[in-house]
């Protein structure tokens, strides 16, 4: 970085290169947006899994819990939970919290209601019905 | 002091280290908790912990940023800061905001705290990182605002330099980014897509931006290199931050329902972004050993070559370890993101925050530097905090390569809880090193209070 190459001429770069990778940015997500009805699952988006997504949201389960892999890691994958274990087997698991198991890892009881358990369990599925580019590996999630 | 009103850089500087010690008081709780999965449940949930661990992290380093500009910009300027009053108003506001939200994690239910703060208005919590209520989200873009129109104002009557208007640039950016976090769409894909604008594009884009501005200033301070040569190597590390981080977003366009073109566009920009990070080093090692000047403050020198290092061992590195689209294919969400996020957040953020007050801080005290003593203890806290955050990410790393292979990769692959089951040794090994981290904190506070031989400043 000697003599030819200035200050100016670095500045005038850094402002060129980010407009041009911004614009490009914003050209694959505009594209993205087009192309995601067909992978988003959103034709599924009933009054239920808004609901379970709100309960979902509002008990913070993903402060334990990845969903599609983000969030935290103290407890199982839940993107694919819904084939893994059963709408049945969810309910009663929630309701079952917790198991005051000495020394292992607790879950709250979040003392939901009937109809909060089957939102839940429709978002669950709803998300397990995305289209992730067959992730995660295997059903263990 | 230069000017009178980088006073106000020292409530932020001590408000940020006071709130680091409760990150790593909740981080040490989350750590126990991994492996004696019942302590102080049902009191503190590992889910509010993890809250309070993160969040606390977010707000003591824009307590950080948010000093180290009131620091910086009017010496840049050359000129008092717009506004020294507002700057102390907001950060009365901002700290009290930020207390009752950690009070409000800590003694409601969350369900009820989303109830009593609005969230039925506007629904935003409840997303990682984004956790606080509508209230405090709002407190922060008004807190930011303000701030922003204080530093604009300053660099509007003074000097402009490269230093000071990539600062400004990259907080204007970390603001306007934190504004998608109040579109939270009931589609789950959209959600996290844009999700990404805050998280990424803060962390690897705009932060950047500010972390350079952070070193560059540090290093033209300590060594007395030509600005010229010092802003111009500023340019070409953002350039290539910001080339290649932008489109790296797609890293996290895998595996969430988003197009698959994204596994290529990701990959290959992502794979791009150690080059900045190991720029910065070069830059920082070459800077100093240029060095102009011997300046009395060897300890904010020892920070500002160690965040070159950390940062592109934790985020270079170790983002580039799982950052190929057929590898994140097995580490997605496991514990090699946690060992890479620990190390990155530690060696960019973490260390460029610390760097700029151990810079500033003697300053704002009446001194050029600390005494020899207390530099000495400072560094001895510096290593004891780098060298355990190495050994966390390690013992991370150990754990989430086992779990992959357990879990994941296996032909039978075992469940969730029996992999982590298996790898309880790993997680003892980093809650120890967590000890140590702490240690390592309680050294640097007590530099502060050491005494002895100190020059006044110039
Ligand atoms: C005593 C030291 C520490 C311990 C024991 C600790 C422990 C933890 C634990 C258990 C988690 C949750 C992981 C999960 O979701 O399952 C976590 C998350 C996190 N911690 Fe720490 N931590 C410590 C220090 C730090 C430091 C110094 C930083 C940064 C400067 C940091 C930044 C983070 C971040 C960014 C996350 C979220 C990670 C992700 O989502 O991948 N922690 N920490
Ligand atoms: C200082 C800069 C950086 C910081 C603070 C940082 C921090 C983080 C954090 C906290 C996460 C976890 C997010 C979550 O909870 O879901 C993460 C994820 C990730 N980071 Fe970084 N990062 C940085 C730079 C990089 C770089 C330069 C690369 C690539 C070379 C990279 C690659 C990744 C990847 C691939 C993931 C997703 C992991 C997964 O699939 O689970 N990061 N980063
Ligand atoms: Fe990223």
């Amino acid at each position: 970085m000697s003599g030819t190459f200035t200050k100016s001429m670095a500045r005038n770069i850094f402002y060129g290169g980010t407009v041009f990778f911004v614009l490009l940015f914003l050209a694959l997500s505009f594209d993205t947006m087009k192309e995601l009805p067909k992978r988003d699952n959103r034709a599924n988006l009933t009054e239920s899994v808004i609901n379970g997504k709100k309960l979902w949201e509002v008990n913070n389960c993903i402060g334990c819990h990845s969903l599609l892999g983000e969030g935290a890691y103290f407890a199982p994958e839940l993107g694919n939970v819904y084939p893994r274990r059963g709408p049945e087997f969810i309910k009663a698991w929630i309701q079952a919290m917790p198991t005051g198991a000495p020394g292992r890892r607790q879950m709250p009881n979040f003392g939901f209601t009937d109809q909060e358990l089957d939102d839940l369990v429709a978002f669950l599925k709803y998300s397990s019905e995305i289209n992730t580019a067959n992730w995660p590996p295997n059903i263990e999630g | 002091m230069q000017y009178k009103s980088q006073a106000v850089a020292k409530p932020y500087f001590i408000a940020a280290i006071a709130l680091f010690t409760g990150q790593i008081l909740f981080g040490l709780i989350m750590g126990l908790q991994y492996v004696v999965g019942d302590f102080l449940f049902p009191e503190i949930p590992f889910n509010v912990a993890r809250m309070v661990h993160t969040n606390l992290l977010i707000v003591w380093l824009l307590f950080g940023f948010m000093g180290a500009a009131y620091f910086m910009i009017p010496e840049e300027t050359e000129t008092e800061l717009y506004s020294p009053k507002l700057a102390i108003a907001m950060f009365w506001i901002f700290l009290v905001a930020g207390a009752l939200t950690i009070v409000g994690y800590l003694t409601v239910p969350y369900a009820t705290l989303a109830k009593m703060t609005g969230n039925d208005i506007l629904a935003t919590m409840g997303r990682e990182f984004l956790e606080q209520p509508l209230v405090t989200k709002i407190g922060i873009v008004v807190v930011a605002l303000a701030f922003l129109f204080n530093l604009s104002m300053t660099m509007l009557k003074g000097r402009k330099t490269s230093i000071g208007l990539v600062l400004l640039l990259g907080l204007w950016g970390l603001a306007i980014f934190f504004l998608f976090s109040f579109y939270n769409p009931h589609n789950l894909v959209l959600d996290k897509f844009f999700w990404w604008w805050v998280v990424h594009l803060w962390v690897e884009g705009v932060w950047e931006l500010i972390l350079g501005a952070l070193l560059a200033f540090v290093l033209i301070k300590v060594t007395g290199v030509d600005r010229e040569v010092i802003e111009k190597w500023l340019y070409v590390i953002i350039t290539l931050a910001l080339v290649s981080g932008i489109i790296g977003t797609g890293h996290h366009y895998f595996w969430i329902g988003t197009p698959e073109y994204w596994q290529w566009w990701g990959s290959i920009f992502s794979a791009l972004e150690p080059i900045p990070f190991f720029a910065m080093t070069v830059f920082a090692f070459n800077m100093v050993n240029r060095r102009r000047r011997d300046h009395p403050n060897k300890a904010a020198t020892l920070w500002a070559l160690g965040t070159g290092v950390m940062a592109f061992l934790g985020a270079g590195v170790w983002g580039f370890l799982h950052t190929l689209a057929p590898v994140n294919y097995y580490t997605h969400g496991t514990q090699i993101t946690a060992a890479h996020g620990h190390m990155a957040f530690y060696g960019a953020y973490a260390m460029v925050v610390l760097c700029i007050i151990s810079y500033a801080m003697p300053i704002l005290r009446g001194r050029a530097a600390n005494s020899a003593k207390a530099q000495v203890m400072e560094m001895w806290s510096f290593w004891l905090m780098t060298v355990s955050m190495v050994f966390i990410t390690l013992f991370l790393t150990a754990a989430g390569i086992v779990q992959v292979w357990l879990q994941r990769f296996s032909d039978t692959p075992i469940a969730f809880m029996a992999a982590q089951d298996q790898i309880s040794l790993f997680y003892w090994m980093r809650e120890v090193a967590g000890v140590f981290f702490l240690i390592g904190l309680l050294v640097y506070i007590a530099s502060f209070f050491v005494k002895g031989e100190t020059k006044a400043a110039a």
